[in-house]
């Protein structure tokens, strides 16, 4: 038999590390002297943007004080509680629905019921049941969070591919094997896309809730700040929000870059 | 070729009157109608017909991953009641679990028999050189080519050592000269390792160049039109096809498919 029949290997699908830095350098740039332009004094929408100088001399201030890490802290907290709960109570949940029948027929239309609600329209039920503690935003964290990974798990488990089931049962696989050896491992890019939808809606979440009321949290830093017009530090919240996203974000590829490098074709 | 006459004349399939009837939104579709098939121990059998006719189904039921609507389906005389490791099957698209190392696809099956893993090491070993890929064992499928990928798919199923092998078109999707080579391959192993071949494809040569008997099936609903004897001797070579044996052979079959595909398009 021939080893002609070489694999192609298809081109690495980003370039060099240095194009890549490149990359993050000029856009950085760009956004910044753009930031610059906006917020200089003889701007009228300087009135919105603070300055770069101001924004950073703001986050130095609640260095100073310490009182960053503790809105930065319990915000990110609260996401992890409640996402990780509800990552927990997903996966069973989506996985019984992709494979029993009455489990899926109990479940679907409360799950298309309920995906149309926006989770801050909980609020005022939740308050009144878990009062306005911590309870009460890791449950709509939760309620958020749940039902985007539910339905994109079980998007992933029904879609696996019906000839890879065939395939292993003609090679003498019970349904437990096939469970855990074939729809488990073939869910498992959906899985990370679901992570990855739960971690940025209970992030967007939390911070809406936030600035609904709280005692502290990266929302309530910004909304307290709105009273009194300090744009500064407003604007380093928001930017405080989106760097807690793009860390997530790093860490969920992280792991998909080791778990799932077997696909076909690689998300970026 | 030995093959103990005995044992040729041995029955390893038998079909009667295999009816499927597809329940489809759009009404029933018959897509068996009174299929007889008996196929002798160790036989190679190649099905072609125009598509649609039920070639994938008969090789589903045959398999056991689908079930007749009426009619007996027996392999070594018992009826067909699920899936088993006894009947291998090689599907057109491969199907390799694409998280899988090419060894650990092929220890798919082996870990099943619940092997010890000396055994599976041993037998991804054997299978694994059989098909010439020792030097992609820590491959991953997307690694591979279309025919490599194939050649792992005809190693996983001959490594669980079933005494009927069933492939749909597994050549299908490949170019001419990989298809050329895994014919050679095939045959090779079928003549090294007994096994009972049912092979479905829609290329009249291959079934020719192949088979001992070459079904002919004709569409709407699904049945056998015709028979015909491959009187070729093996072992069969791509020099085969040079024979006038082997252009007669396949006009003859070409013919009657096509006046089949003719019959379909009225
Ligand atoms: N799961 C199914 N449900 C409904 N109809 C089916 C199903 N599978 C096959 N069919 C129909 O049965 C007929 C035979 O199909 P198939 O066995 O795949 O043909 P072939 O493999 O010869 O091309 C076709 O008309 C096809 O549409
Ligand atoms: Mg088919």
């Amino acid at each position: 038999m021939s080893k002609k029949d070489r694999a192609a290997k298809s081109p690495a699908p980003q370039g060099a590390a240095w194009v890549n830095l490149l990359y993050v350098v000029v856009s950085v740039a760009v956004v910044m002297l753009l930031w610059h332009i906006v917020s200089s004094p003889g701007m009228k929408s300087a009135k919105v943007f603070a300055s770069p100088a101001a924004v950073l001399k703001a986050f130095a201030a609640k260095v100073r004080t310490g009182k960053i890490w503790e809105h930065l802290g319990y915000s990110v907290g609260r996401v992890l509680t409640g996402f990780s709960l509800a990552f927990v109570a997903a996966l069973p949940v989506s996985f019984l629905m992709g494979w029993y029948e009455p489990f899926r027929r109990f479940f679907q239309p409360w799950i298309s019921f309920l995906k149309c609600i926006p989770p801050l329209a909980f609020i005022p039920l939740v308050i009144v049941g878990a009062g306005v503690g911590e309870s009460a935003k890791v449950i709509v964290i939760f309620i958020a969070a749940f039902l985007v990974m539910v339905i994109t798990i079980y998007g992933g488990v029904v879609n696996v591919d019906n000839t890879l089931i065939k395939a292993a049962r003609v090679l003498d696989s019970n349904d437990r094997t096939i469970f855990f050896k074939v729809v488990v491992p073939a869910s498992t890019p959906y899985i990370f896309t679901a992570v990855r939808l739960g971690l940025s809606s209970s992030l967007t979440t939390l911070i809406a809730a936030e600035l609904t009321g709280a005692q502290v949290g990266l929302g309530q830093m910004i909304q307290e700040a709105s009273n009194y017009f300090n744009m500064d530090v407003v604007l380093m919240g928001i930017i405080l929000i989106g760097l807690v996203g793009i860390t997530f974000e790093k860490i969920v590829t992280f792991f998909e870059r080791r778990l799932t490098a077997w696909q076909e074709i690689r998300q970026k | 070729m030995a093959r103990d006459p005995a044992e040729m004349s041995a029955k390893k399939v038998v079909l009667h009157g295999v009816k499927k009837i597809y329940q489809g939104a759009s009404g029933d579709v018959v897509a068996l109608n009174g299929v007889d098939l008996e196929i002798r121990n160790n036989e190679f059998v190649c099905v072609v017909g125009p598509s649609g006719c039920g070639k994938s189904t008969l090789l589903n039921i045959l398999a056991g991953l689908d079930r007749q609507t009426e009619g007996e389906v027996l392999v070594d005389g018992k009826p067909v009641d699920g899936p088993s490791g006894e009947r291998g099957v090689v599907f057109q698209q491969y199907a390799l679990f694409p998280w899988l190392t090419v060894r650990k696809n092929i220890a798919f099956g082996l870990h099943n028999k619940k092997l010890p893993q000396q055994e599976i090491d041993r037998l991804v070993e054997k299978y694994v050189r059989m098909v010439a890929l020792e030097d992609f064992l820590d491959s991953y499928p997307k690694e591979l080519s279309g025919g490599m990928k194939q050649r792992v798919a005809l190693a996983r199923a001959y490594a669980m050592d079933p005494s009927l092998l069933l492939m749909d078109e597994p050549f299908g999707a490949l170019d001419a000269q990989t298809r050329a080579q895994l014919q050679a391959d095939l045959l090779e192993l079928w003549e090294k390792e007994n096994k009972t071949c049912f092979f479905i494809t829609h290329d009249v040569e291959e079934a020719v160049l192949l088979a001992q008997r070459v079904v002919i099936m004709s569409a709407r609903p699904g049945r056998i039109n015709k028979i015909v004897d491959i009187d070729i001797p093996y072992p069969r070579t791509q020099e085969t096809r040079l024979t006038g044996r082997f252009t007669e052979l396949k006009n003859d079959i070409w013919a009657t498919v096509y006046s089949e595909y003719l019959e379909e398009r009225k």
